[in-house]
């Protein structure tokens, strides 16, 4: 894999564009994810009296359950489409690495993400009239989005194959979750500033959060060949 | 139908001397659990119950292990005996966190005035039970030569996240000052303790190994049979097939 590194790019590379030329004719996962995230965030709104002194407090836990299920559906999506389409057998059967498929696969559920966290972040800093430190909750959201989809891809990848799929991957995946979603909860939770509050220190979350991220990233790129291989 | 060699028997008598000498074990620690032990200066007869739920979290702490360590086996050897010990370790381990749980929970009402507190322990240990539960469904949905393969891969999915559950848990509750819990931990246990501890915690082991050994033997037996076709099982059909006829009457 390494010595054809021009190959396995252009791999990654073709990969990649067959996601996005799929989700740009289909459009199905994004605006669904997005207007799925919206709507969470109205229902939370109803479900908790959201004013200004407590919507600080609320707010990253709204968001990151919000982003949670979003992430659920872009991954329940993911190869349930290959499955129901019957594209995943060619996708085997392409002489491409495995980990590219999953590289490819990681990429879309991460963009998928991150399209629905521009639509909900601003949307909710409107609703809930919070004042935000941009870069720092950007740190925290791209750290626990990578965690998140790294081995939801993978666990997204093993539930296509079951009979319960999109009911049995937040099943496996929010119990394996808890550190990013802890993590993430409350570096964002740093993110948000309080009037007349004290800036909380983040550093050692988002510290867990990149440690998650490499050992999941690991192990999900080691793990995916057993994960979609047929024998 | 089955090979009674001499492979078969002694398997037998292994796992038989486990049984007996778990019985007796458990008998030994439970007489002195309740009999021999004296009530806790400060928590009364609550505090007998330790000498179940340690050895309980260590059993399921074990059970896990096992089933990390029988995952990685599986999937570079495929051979069905990793499958079996991943499968019956993982059952045990459920059923003895779910028991590590609820027994927590009696001492914890009394003792801490309430059944639950968010502990890092006992967030580690619900957060377990819910990643070996999921292990579980996806044995049972699978699609047929799948499920010992995910099974696997979750077995080394799930112990890998758990010291960082840990960690994460203690830090969520050290930036929420929790009610000082932990009685046991601050005073000085009394060598009688340790013994019934050391004993339990044997007792106990050996019941887990006992109860891997004939699950994995059940496991032995129902995939012979399988493969021979003489039980029909509604997981190994193909999705959307009939469900089988009368599958439990033929065994």
């Amino acid at each position: 894999m390494t010595a054809n590194r021009p190959r396995y790019l252009r791999q990654l590379r073709a990969l990649l564009w067959k996601e996005a030329l799929v989700e740009s004719r289909s459009r199905e996962t994004v605006l669904a994810a997005v207007i799925f995230a919206l709507l969470i965030l109205v229902i939370f709104s109803f479900a908790f009296d959201l004013r200004v002194d407590q919507a600080a407090a609320v707010a990253p836990g709204v968001l990151w359950v919000t982003f949670s299920f979003a992430g659920d559906i872009a991954l329940g999506r993911t190869f349930a489409r290959e499955r129901d389409r019957r594209t995943l057998d060619v996708l085997l059967l392409a002489p491409v690495d495995r980990s590219a498929i999953y590289l490819a696969k990681l990429a879309a559920v991460v963009a998928t993400m991150l399209l629905v966290e521009i639509v909900a972040v601003p949307a909710s800093i409107g609703l809930f009239n919070l004042r935000v430190d941009g870069p720092r909750l950007a740190l925290s959201l791209g750290l626990g989005t990578l965690g998140f989809a790294g081995v939801g891809t993978l666990l997204a990848a093993v539930t296509a194959h079951t009979r319960a799929r999109e009911a049995l991957l937040p099943l496996l995946l929010f119990p394996l979750q808890v550190p990013v979603i802890l993590a993430t909860v409350k570096s964002t939770a740093a993110a948000i500033q309080v009037p007349g509050g004290e800036a909380a220190d983040a550093g050692s979350w988002l510290a867990l959060l990149a440690g998650f991220d490499v050992l999941f990233l690991g192990l999900s790129v080691l793990l995916f060949d057993y994960a979609i291989a047929d024998d | 139908m089955l090979r009674a060699d001499s492979e078969e028997l002694e398997r037998g008598v292994t796992t038989r001397a486990l049984g007996i000498g778990s019985l007796l074990l458990l008998v030994v620690s439970t007489y002195g659990t309740f009999f021999l032990a004296r009530p806790d200066r400060v928590q009364g007869d609550a505090a007998r119950i330790v000498y179940f739920h340690v050895p309980m979290a260590w059993v399921a702490f074990l059970a896990f292990f096992v089933v990390f360590i029988a995952g990685i086996a599986y999937l570079r050897t495929r051979k069905a005996i990793w499958d079996h010990v991943g499968r019956a370790s993982a059952e045990v381990g459920v059923l003895f966190t779910t028991l590590v749980l609820v027994t927590g929970s009696i001492w914890g009402f009394p003792i801490w005035g309430t059944w639950w507190s968010w502990d890092p322990k006992l967030t580690t240990t619900l957060i377990l039970w819910f990643l070996y539960l999921g292990y579980l469904m996806v044995r049972a949905y699978a699609e047929p030569p799948r499920g010992p393969r995910y099974a696997a891969l979750l077995g080394i999915l799930g112990f890998a996240d758990v010291p960082i559950v840990y960690l994460s848990s203690v830090w969520w509750r050290t930036l929420h000052p929790a009610p000082v819990i932990g009685p046991l931990a601050a005073q000085q246990p009394s060598a009688s303790i340790v013994w019934l501890l050391l004993l339990s915690l044997a007792a106990f082991t050996l019941f887990y190994a006992f109860l891997v050994a004939v699950r994995v033997r059940i496991e032995q037996v129902g995939a012979g049979l399988r493969s021979q076709g003489e039980v029909p099982s509604y997981a190994d059909a193909p999705i959307g097939s009939p469900a089988p006829h009368g599958g439990a009457a033929r065994i």
